[in-house]
């Protein structure tokens, strides 16, 4: 099942997600992205309901690069992880409100799922001049924190635990990516419905990009007919 | 001929003009001046209150100048009643920008909001435009101090010194000869009293008839915006010697 999580190192962030489709007891695909390259110095890593996590995310980014083009500068990473909470707390309620009158008036289980609020849960990390590399937590319930690390999803149990055990202040790009390699390791090992692929990716003063892939399972290759 | 196309604003004149705006922007050439100065340590705001009558209870609070948040403030020459209007959507495009975003609004959007709203009246019908010029002072993190200077066709510009109402045209030439780059916040305000004194139709310049206001960095790193009392404009009228105003720019 899902794992995202992250953490501020010196002068960089890191965030590393499954790469599972799943539905059900069905694995789909195992190279899905589930991080997103925002803008030029931006990474949103979100896990939860996946069409909500494209289409939020999607959402969230093209929101990012209207305001680049209107105002000529960058939103900074604490803007942008301020204004996704205000998207998801503002989705939150309206649509509760409107699911409250759905199920008085028209008793149906279904609109349930047709009116409920974004289901994603993300984890934005940036890196600004002013400021440095910066990590965001931002949940389904638009909660906002500022952390050094964090984690969503089941495997947030063990890389959690591993981050609380290994992380320190002022980590390099070795230490750091040591330290997500000892999550993966622990998420494979101890967790019963573990991922097989682990993407990860970083955003340091030279722009957000993929850093590498930590797969143990290769998508089959289509035969030929 | 032209009274054909005066009684629309949002009509052009077939010589391309729109006289309505042209006429909005001859209302400021006749209301209190006020002068803008962009220094490298703050920017300076001065401004002329046109005293109407002695029994007019002069307001405790300034009348020409304006904060819009923390970090901007704005001078006004022209209809106050139109000003109140547009200086509180200013105020509420801030507030929803640091509601959205937790950080303060970036000095020139906020501008560049405001001069939409003026400009939605030079183009949809059935409304005169805002007879208003502002000068809006403002630092942030971005451009560091700013200084704009916009008018009520929605157009808008950042200067290094700027003058708006009455004998602007004056005013601004003096600026143009006497501004000087890296001028300090304290020269910026003698050369804004100097000039302010040398255009303003009274004889004599008098703190009563004077609002200064500085938006500038406090030594901990805050913008701040902050009004000169009645009582040390007074001391800076007679310091820098413009109490007896000269007569040579009218």
């Amino acid at each position: 099942m899902e794992c995202v999580f992250g953490l501020v190192g010196n002068d960089f962030a890191i965030v590393a997600a499954d790469t599972s489709a799943v539905h059900s007891i069905l694995v789909h695909k195992s190279n899905e992205d589930k991080i997103m390259i925002l803008d030029s110095h931006k990474l949103i890593a979100a896990s939860g309901e996946s069409g909500d996590r494209v289409q939020f995310t999607e959402y969230i980014q093209k929101n990012v690069a209207l305001y680049q083009f209107r105002n000529g500068i960058p939103l900074t990473t604490a803007a942008a992880a301020n204004f996704t909470r205000g998207e998801l707390a503002t989705a939150l309620r309206k649509s509760l409100s409107y699911l409250f009158f759905l199920v008085s008036t028209i008793v149906n289980n279904d609109i349930w799922f047709f009116q409920n609020p974004y289901f994603v849960n993300i984890l934005l990390a940036g890196y600004d001049k002013e400021t440095g590399p910066s990590l965001f937590y931002i949940d389904y319930i638009a909660t906002l924190h500022k952390v050094d690390k964090g984690a969503f999803g089941y495997g947030s149990y063990f890389s959690l635990a591993m981050m609380d055990r290994h992380y320190h202040s002022g980590m390099t790009v070795e230490e750091a990516i040591d330290l997500v390699d000892k999550c993966i390791m622990e998420i494979r090992s101890r967790l019963v419905v573990a991922p097989p692929n682990f993407v990860i990716k970083i955003v340091d003063k030279d722009g957000a990009r993929e850093y590498a892939w930590r797969e143990s399972v290769k998508d089959a290759a289509v035969p030929l007919a | 001929m032209s009274r054909r196309y005066d009684s629309r604003t949002t009509i052009f004149s077939p010589e391309g003009r729109l006289y309505q705006v042209e006429y909005a922007m001859e209302a400021i050439g006749n209301a209190g001046s006020a002068i803008g100065i962009l220094s490298k340590d703050g920017v300076v705001l001065v401004g002329e209150k046109k005293v109407t009558s002695k029994l007019l209870q002069t307001s405790t609070s300034t009348e020409k100048m304006y904060k819009i948040d923390d970090h901007v403030a704005c001078a006004v020459a022209g209809i106050m009643s139109d000003a109140n209007i547009l200086i509180n959507t200013a105020r509420v495009q801030a507030q929803r920008y640091t509601y959205a975003y937790q950080e303060p609004m970036p000095v020139e959007q906020l501008v560049q909001s405001l001069c939409d709203t003026k400009q939605g009246y030079t183009q949809f019908g059935g409304l005169r435009p805002f007879g208003v010029s502002f000068l809006f002072a403002g630092w942030d993190k971005n451009y560091g101090f700013q200084l704009y200077m916009s008018d009520p066709s929605g157009n808008y510009s950042g200067w290094k010194a700027a003058a708006i109402g009455a004998n602007n045209q004056a005013a601004q030439s003096m600026l143009k000869q006497d501004y000087k780059d890296d001028i300090t916040r304290e020269e910026a305000v003698q050369l804004a009293l100097k000039v302010l004194s040398k255009t303003m139709d009274s004889t004599s310049l008098t703190s009563e008839k004077l609002e200064l206001a500085e938006v500038f960095l406090t030594p901990s790193g805050n913008v701040k915006y902050q009004v000169c009392s009645s009582d040390s404009l007074s001391k800076l009228l007679v310091k820098f010697g413009v109490t007896q105003p000269a007569t040579e720019a009218s």
